[in-house]
C-alpha cells in the first residue's frame, strides 16, 4: 500500500486519484442508496444528505474559528521565575495565557492597526461594487453577440493567472522610473506622453490603496462577469416575452426585467467578492508587503501570526475576529435577502 | 432598435447535442430578441474598449515573456513593437531541468485538482439539495452558518488542520491537500448551489413528487439538467482556485514529490528573485490549462440557457 | 537585514581583504559561473594583492589537520574516508534511511548543496531530501507548531531560530561529538551565534561578507576618481561626484514584504564604525536601546547620505524612489555608469551574468566600506546561515556531524558561490579569488567581525518592526519617531 500513501511515478499518482475519487463516490452512492426509500424519517435523510459536509466543516472550519475567537482574548506571557528570569524547559520558554482584551485595546488604540482598518473596509466597499458593476454591463453588452465567447474569456483570463503572474503584470503598470528616463511602467509613460511627471503609484499615500483595489477588482470582475452571465441567460424566456409585449425595450428591459431576475445571483456575487477582498492578502503582500499605509486585515493577520512567534498569535486571532465582525453586515443582508426569496417561493 | 434588421445567426455551434426542434426554434427566437436588448453597434463598442482595457495588462507581460532579458529590464513592453526581438529564452528558462522541469509539477496539479474539484461539488450539491428542498427544524439556522463559515481565514485553519493530518499520519500524501481543499471550498459551493436551487420553480419539484420520485430521483433528474449551468460556473472557480492556489500547497504538499506548479513557478525567479524575467513565461505555462478549462466549459452556460427553455 | 539578504549570501561571496583596505581581486570569473577546483589553483596563483597576513588564517589552533585535509583538495579521498569512519562507527544505521532537509535556498541556487551532499550519501547510504522554499520563514512555524518539522532545518537568521525554539522547544542539542567537533572547527563567536539559551543548537553553515561598496572601475578612470581607502577619502570622492552635477550613491531597499532589510545593514554599519563594537553587542541585547543618543547619532550620519537628496538616489530619482527600488537593481546602474557607488554586500556580484568582468580591471568592482573613527580598528559586518535538527536519528546525526566537517566545507565551497567560517575551509579550494580574500578576512584574528545585528535581534524587531520603521522612514517619518516605534516593538521579557 506504499503507493496509496507515498505514489512516486506518475502511474502511482494518477492510481491513488481515481482511487479516491471512487471511495468518495462509493460513499456519497452509499448514502443515497440507503436514505432513497419510501417510509424512511425524515431526519435520516437530512442527516444522510448533509453529515458529510457538517462532519467537514466542523472539524475544517468551526473548530479552528473557535480555538481563534479563543485565543484573541488571551496573551501569552512569559512566566517570570523567582530569580526574575524566564523559565526555559528544554529550550522552550514557559508561558502562560493571561485572558482579557488586550489584543483588541492595542489594535484600536494603536495608530498602525486604525490605517489598517480603514484600508480593509474600503477594500470591503470598493471591491465588490466596481467589480460586480463591470462584471454585469459587461455580461450584458457581450450577452448573444457574434464575440461573446472571445469577449468572456479576455475579461475572465486575470482569474485564471496566478497571485504571482497577476503581481508581476501589474508591476509592469505601476513600476516608476525617475522622470526623463524611459518609463517600464505604462500607467507612467501614459502620463509622460501626456507631458505629466511620472509618479510613484504605489507609494501616493492614501491613492495607493486605490491602485492596489483595481488590481483585485481586475482579477475578480471575470467572477462577476461569469456568474452574472449564466443569471442572465437563465431569466425564463416568458418573463423577457411578457415585458416585450408590454413594450419594454433595451435599457428599461435591463432595469426593469433582467436585473430584477438575477437580483439573487447579484446578492450572491457581491457577498463573494466581499469575502474573497476581505481575506485576500496576496496582493498587498506581493506589490507592497503592507508599507505606505496600505496594509490590510488579513495581511497584518498573516505577519502577525506567521512571523511574529507567540507573541503575535493574540494579535492575529484578534485580527481575524474583526474581520469576521466586518462582513456581519453582510451576513445579515444576505439571510434577509433569503427570507424574501423564501417568501417568494 | 428595431427588432429583426440585421439578425444574429443562433450560436449553433455551441448545441452540441441534436436540439429538440421546438428548442430550436426557441433559440432563434431568442437570438432575435437578444437585438431588442442592449446590442447595438454602440453597446458592442464599448465592450470592445472595455475588453482591450482588460487585456491590455496582461498582453503587457504575453510580450514581456517572448523579450530578451536586456530589453525587457530597461524598456517597457511597448517598446517591443518599434524594437522588435524575439526569444524563447525564458521559455526555455523556466522549463529547464535546473529549475526542477515542470512537467512534473504538472502531473502533481492536476492529480491535486480533479480531486479537489469533484469532490467539493458533489457533497455541495448534496448539502444544498437538503437546504433547499428538504424542510427540517434549524434548517436556516444550519444554513447561515454553514454561508458564515466562508469568512473563516483559512490561515487559521492551517495549524489545526495539519495536527490533525499528522496525527492520522496522512502527511506527505495527497490527501491532506483534497481534504482541505475540499473544506475550504464547500462554503460558497453550497451557498451559490443553493441560491441556483432555489430559484427553480417550487412547481417543477412538486410536480415530481406528485409522480413519486424520491429525493434521489428529484436530484438526479429533475434538479442536475437545470443546474448545470451553475455547476460549471462553480467548477471553474473551484478548479481555478486549486490551480492557483499556494497557499494550501505550501502548508500541505510541501514535498518536492507532491508539490504543484504554483509552488515551482513561484519559487523560478530563483533564491534572490533576480530572473524574475523567467516568471512571465512561467505564468503562461500555468495558464494554459485553466484557459483551456474555462472556454471548453463556457458552452455549458449556453446549454444551460436552453435547458431554461423547459421551464417556459 | 532580512531573509532575503540571508538568501543572497548563499551565493557568491566576492570578498575583500580588511587589511588591504580596497578589492584588488583579479578573480575574472563572475561568481555566478561555477567553477571547479581545477581552476582554482591557478587563479589563487594569480592573485597578487592577498595581503602577507592572510596566512595567518591557516596557522589558527585547531587548523592543521584542517590544513592538511583541505590542502588534499584534489584527491580528498583518504579525508574523505577519515569522516566517514568516524560517522559511521558513531552511527552505523544510516543505510537507506533519508534525512529530510528544509531550507531557503531554492532552485537552481540549490544544485551546489544538492552535489555536495551525494558525497554524504556515497558514505553512509543515506540520502538527502532536499526541500527548499522561498516561505520558509513562515512554513517552518507553520510545520513545528503542527507537529510535522523537517528532520533538518537551514535557519536564514539566529533570530528566527530563536523564535522558533522558544515557543517549541522542539530542536535538539547537537550531540556532544558533533557539538565537540563544531567547536574544533569553527570560531567561538560562530557557535555563540548558534547557541540559544545556552542551547548549541545550529551549526553555521555559509558566511557572508557585507562591508563593501561597489563600483564600476571603467566609470572611475573615465571619470578620474580614485577608489577611497579612508572615511574622508570617501567624503572627497562624493564631494567630487556632486561637484560633477551627479548623484553619488543609489539604493534599493524593495524586496517584497522583507522591504526595508537593506537600511538595517546600513545603520550597522554605522554603529559598528561611529559606536564601536562593544556598544553594538550590547545594542543587540537591547542593553542599549534605539533610541539612545549613540544609536540615534548614527542614525543621523546615516541620513545625511541616504535621506540627502544630494546623495541619492542616482538613476532612480528621488530620495523616495529608495523604497520602490529592488535591492538588486542597482547592479545595473553601476554597469551603466549612471550611478557611482552602492554599498552592497559581496555576493552583489551574482546579480551580473557571466558576460560582466568582476575585479579591479574589469566592468564592476568593490572596495571596503572604510572606518569612520579610527578607534574602532577595521570592522566588517557580515551574516550566515544555520543548520538546526528536530531529529534525533543515526542518519540525522550523521548528516549534522558531516556539516562541521572541513571536508564538508571543502566540498561545497568548491562547487562554487560558498565560504564559511569553518577553519578547515581551504582557500584553494575557494573557486573564485575575490571569494578567497573574503575568506581569509573572515579567518583573520585582527579583523573585527560582527553578525548582521537584526539577524540577532528577537524577529519581531529585526525581521519586522525594523523593516517596516525604516521604509517608512526613507519616505519621510522623522528619525527620533522611527527609532521609538522600533524599541516599543521590542517584546517583553
Amino acid at each position: 500500500m506504499d503507493w496509496f500513501m507515498s505514489p512516486t511515478s506518475a502511474g502511482e499518482k494518477l492510481l491513488v486519484m481515481v482511487v479516491a475519487i471512487l471511495i468518495f463516490v462509493a460513499i456519497v452512492g452509499i448514502i443515497l442508496w440507503a436514505i432513497d426509500r419510501p417510509k424512511i424519517p425524515n431526519w435520516v435523510v437530512v442527516v444522510g444528505f448533509l453529515g458529510p459536509v457538517t462532519i467537514a466543516l466542523a472539524g475544517g472550519l468551526l473548530y479552528p474559528a473557535v480555538g481563534t475567537v479563543i485565543r484573541s482574548f488571551q496573551k501569552i506571557q512569559n512566566v517570570i521565575g523567582p530569580d526574575g528570569k524566564r523559565i526555559l524547559v528544554n529550550g522552550k520558554v514557559t508561558t502562560e495565557k493571561v485572558f482579557g482584551f488586550d489584543n483588541y485595546s492595542r489594535i484600536f488604540t494603536e495608530d498602525g492597526f486604525q490605517r489598517v482598518l480603514l484600508n480593509t473596509v474600503a477594500w470591503v466597499i470598493l471591491v465588490p461594487l466596481l467589480a460586480t458593476s463591470f462584471g454585469l454591463i459587461y455580461a450584458v453588452l457581450v450577452d448573444r453577440t457574434r464575440f461573446e465567447k472571445a469577449a468572456k474569456a479576455l475579461v475572465f483570463l486575470p482569474m485564471a493567472i496566478s497571485m504571482v503572474g497577476a503581481s508581476i503584470i501589474w508591476k509592469f503598470v505601476y513600476d516608476y522610473r525617475q522622470a526623463g528616463t524611459t518609463q517600464t511602467g505604462l500607467a507612467n509613460q501614459l502620463l509622460v506622453w501626456l507631458g505629466l511627471e511620472p509618479v510613484q503609484f504605489l507609494q501616493a499615500d492614501p491613492w495607493n490603496t486605490l491602485f492596489l483595489i483595481i488590481v483585485m477588482v481586475w482579477i475578480q470582475a471575470g467572477f462577476a462577469m461569469t456568474v452574472l452571465s449564466a443569471a442572465i441567460k437563465a431569466v425564463p424566456d416568458d418573463i423577457i416575452e411578457a415585458a416585450q409585449l408590454d413594450g419594454a425595450t433595451g435599457l428599461k428591459l435591463f432595469m426593469r426585467v433582467t436585473v430584477p431576475s438575477i437580483r439573487p445571483s447579484v446578492v450572491v456575487v457581491l457577498t463573494t467578492i466581499a469575502m474573497g477582498s476581505l481575506k485576500a492578502f496576496d496582493v498587498v503582500r506581493t506589490m507592497t508587503g503592507g508599507n505606505f499605509n496600505t496594509s490590510v486585515v488579513a495581511n497584518e493577520f498573516y505577519t502577525q501570526t506567521f512571523r511574529q512567534g507567540d507573541a503575535g498569535q493574540g494579535i492575529g486571532a484578534a485580527l481575524a475576529v474583526i474581520l469576521f465582525i466586518i462582513i456581519i453586515p453582510v451576513i445579515m443582508y444576505n439571510v434577509r435577502q433569503m427570507r424574501l426569496s423564501e417568501e417568494m417561493r | 432598435m428595431t427588432a429583426g434588421s440585421g439578425v444574429i445567426p443562433p450560436r449553433i455551434e455551441a448545441v452540441d447535442e441534436k436540439p429538440v426542434s421546438a428548442r430550436k426554434l426557441k433559440a432563434q427566437l431568442r437570438a432575435q430578441d437578444a437585438k431588442t436588448k442592449l446590442s447595438s453597434p454602440w453597446a458592442s463598442g464599448v465592450a470592445i474598449i472595455l475588453a482591450i482595457l482588460w487585456s491590455i495588462p496582461t498582453l503587457g507581460l504575453f510580450i514581456t515573456s517572448f523579450r530578451p532579458v536586456e530589453d525587457l529590464r530597461d524598456t517597457g513592453w511597448w517598446n517591443w513593437f518599434t524594437n522588435f526581438h524575439v526569444t524563447l529564452d525564458n521559455y526555455e528558462g523556466a522549463l529547464s531541468t535546473t529549475n526542477g522541469g515542470l512537467g512534473g509539477f504538472f502531473l502533481n496539479t492536476f492529480v491535486i485538482t480533479i480531486p479537489a474539484v469533484i469532490i467539493p461539488i458533489s457533497l455541495a450539491l448534496l448539502a444544498a439539495y437538503a437546504f433547499a428542498w428538504i424542510p427540517f427544524k434549524g434548517r436556516n439556522i444550519l444554513f447561515v452558518a454553514v454561508f458564515a463559515l466562508q469568512i473563516v481565514p483559512i490561515q487559521v485553519t492551517l495549524i489545526p488542520l495539519q495536527t490533525i493530518f499528522v496525527s492520522l499520519d496522512l502527511q506527505n500524501s495527497f490527501w491532506p491537500v483534497w481534504i482541505s481543499h475540499t473544506i475550504f471550498g464547500l462554503p460558497l459551493a453550497i451557498f451559490l448551489l443553493h441560491n441556483f436551487m432555489t430559484e427553480i420553480p417550487r412547481s417543477i419539484i412538486e410536480a415530481a413528487r406528485v409522480d413519486g420520485a424520491g429525493h434521489v430521483k428529484i436530484f438526479f433528474v429533475v434538479l442536475m439538467p437545470l443546474l448545470i449551468p451553475a455547476i460549471a460556473a462553480f467548477a471553474i472557480f473551484q478548479f481555478l482556485w486549486v490551480w492557483n492556489d499556494l497557499l494550501v500547497a505550501l502548508v500541505f504538499a510541501p514535498s518536492p514529490n507532491l508539490k504543484p506548479l504554483t509552488a515551482a513557478v513561484a519559487e523560478l525567479s530563483g533564491t534572490k528573485g533576480t530572473q524574475w524575467e523567467l516568471l512571465s513565461s512561467g505564468a503562461f505555462i500555468s495558464i494554459i490549462v485553466p484557459l483551456i478549462v474555462f472556454l471548453s466549459l463556457q458552452r455549458y452556460f449556453v446549454r444551460g440557457l436552453l435547458a431554461g427553455g423547459v421551464k417556459g | 537585514m532580512s531573509r532575503t539578504s540571508a538568501r543572497k549570501s548563499i551565493t557568491a561571496v566576492a570578498g575583500i581583504s580588511a587589511l588591504s583596505l580596497f578589492l584588488a581581486a583579479c578573480g575574472g570569473d563572475s561568481p555566478t559561473t561555477t567553477t571547479n577546483a581545477g581552476t582554482s589553483t591557478s587563479s589563487a596563483t594569480s592573485s597578487t594583492s592577498a595581503p602577507a597576513t592572510s596566512g595567518g588564517a591557516t596557522s589558527e589552533g585547531g587548523s592543521t589537520e584542517a590544513t592538511e585535509t583541505g590542502s588534499g583538495g584534489g584527491g580528498d579521498v583518504g579525508a574523505e574516508s577519515d569522516w566517514c569512519n568516524t560517522v559511521k562507527g558513531l552511527y552505523p544505521d544510516t543505510d537507506g534511511k533519508t534525512v529530510n532537509l528544509y531550507t531557503v535556498i531554492t532552485a537552481p541556487e540549490d544544485t551546489p548543496y544538492i552535489e555536495t551532499f551525494k558525497s554524504f550519501t556515497e558514505c553512509t547510504g543515506a540520502t538527502v531530501n532536499y526541500e527548499g522554499s522561498k516561505e520558509f520563514e513562515a512554513q517552518i512555524g507553520v510545520r513545528v507548531s503542527s507537529g510535522n518539522p523537517p528532520d533538518v532545518a537551514v535557519f536564514p537568521q539566529p533570530g528566527l531560530m530563536r523564535q522558533v525554539q522558544e515557543s517549541s522547544g522542539a530542536m535538539l542539542e547537537l550531540k556532544p561529538e558533533v557539538a565537540e567537533n563544531a567547536k574544533k572547527y569553527f570560531p567561538e563567536d560562530w557557535t555563540n551565534y548558534g547557541t540559544i539559551n545556552d542551547q548549541f543548537l545550529g551549526i553555521p553553515n555559509n558566511a557572508d561578507f557585507k562591508s563593501l561598496v561597489w563600483y564600476s572601475p571603467k566609470t572611475f578612470e573615465a571619470k578620474g576618481y580614485t577608489v577611497p581607502t579612508n572615511w574622508q577619502e570617501l567624503q572627497d570622492l562624493q564631494a567630487k561626484i556632486v561637484a560633477a552635477g551627479e548623484k553619488p550613491w543609489c539604493i534599493g531597499i524593495e524586496s517584497g514584504e522583507a522591504t526595508g532589510w537593506q537600511l538595517t545593514d546600513w545603520l550597522e554599519e554605522y554603529v559598528l564604525r561611529t559606536a564601536g563594537p562593544d556598544v553594538y553587542d550590547q545594542w543587540i541585547s537591547h542593553e542599549v536601546t534605539f533610541q539612545d543618543p549613540q544609536i540615534a547619532d548614527a542614525l543621523a550620519q546615516m541620513g545625511q547620505v541616504v535621506k540627502n537628496p544630494e546623495m541619492v538616489n542616482a538613476g532612480f530619482g528621488d530620495v523616495s524612489s529608495i523604497a520602490s527600488t529592488q535591492f538588486n537593481a542597482p547592479s545595473a546602474k553601476i554597469l551603466d555608469g549612471t550611478c557611482t557607488l552602492t554599498r552592497q554586500a559581496a555576493n552583489f556580484g551574482s546579480n551580473y551574468d557571466a558576460s560582466v568582468k568582476v575585479g579591479e580591471d574589469g566592468d564592476v568592482n568593490a572596495f571596503y566600506f572604510p572606518p569612520i573613527s579610527e578607534d574602532f580598528g577595521q570592522t566588517v559586518l557580515g551574516g550566515g546561515t544555520f543548520t538546526a535538527a528536530f531529529a534525533d536519528r543515526d542518519e540525522v546525526n550523521a548528516l549534522m556531524y558531516y556539516l562541521t566537517t572541513p571536508e564538508y566545507a571543502n566540498t561545497r565551497a568548491k562547487a562554487g558561490n560558498y565560504i564559511s567560517a569553518n577553519r578547515g575551509l581551504d582557500p584553494v579550494n575557494v573557486p573564485v579569488v575575490v571569494q578567497q580574500e573574503a575568506l581569509e578576512t573572515l579567518q583573520d584574528p585582527e579583523a573585527t567581525f560582527r553578525f548582521d545585528a537584526s539577524d540577532l535581534m528577537p524577529a519581531a524587531v529585526g525581521a519586522d518592526a525594523e523593516w517596516k520603521q525604516f521604509t517608512a522612514w526613507i519616505t519621510g517619518q522623522d528619525d527620533a519617531t522611527t527609532l521609538a516605534n522600533i524599541d516599543n516593538a521590542w517584546p517583553a521579557e
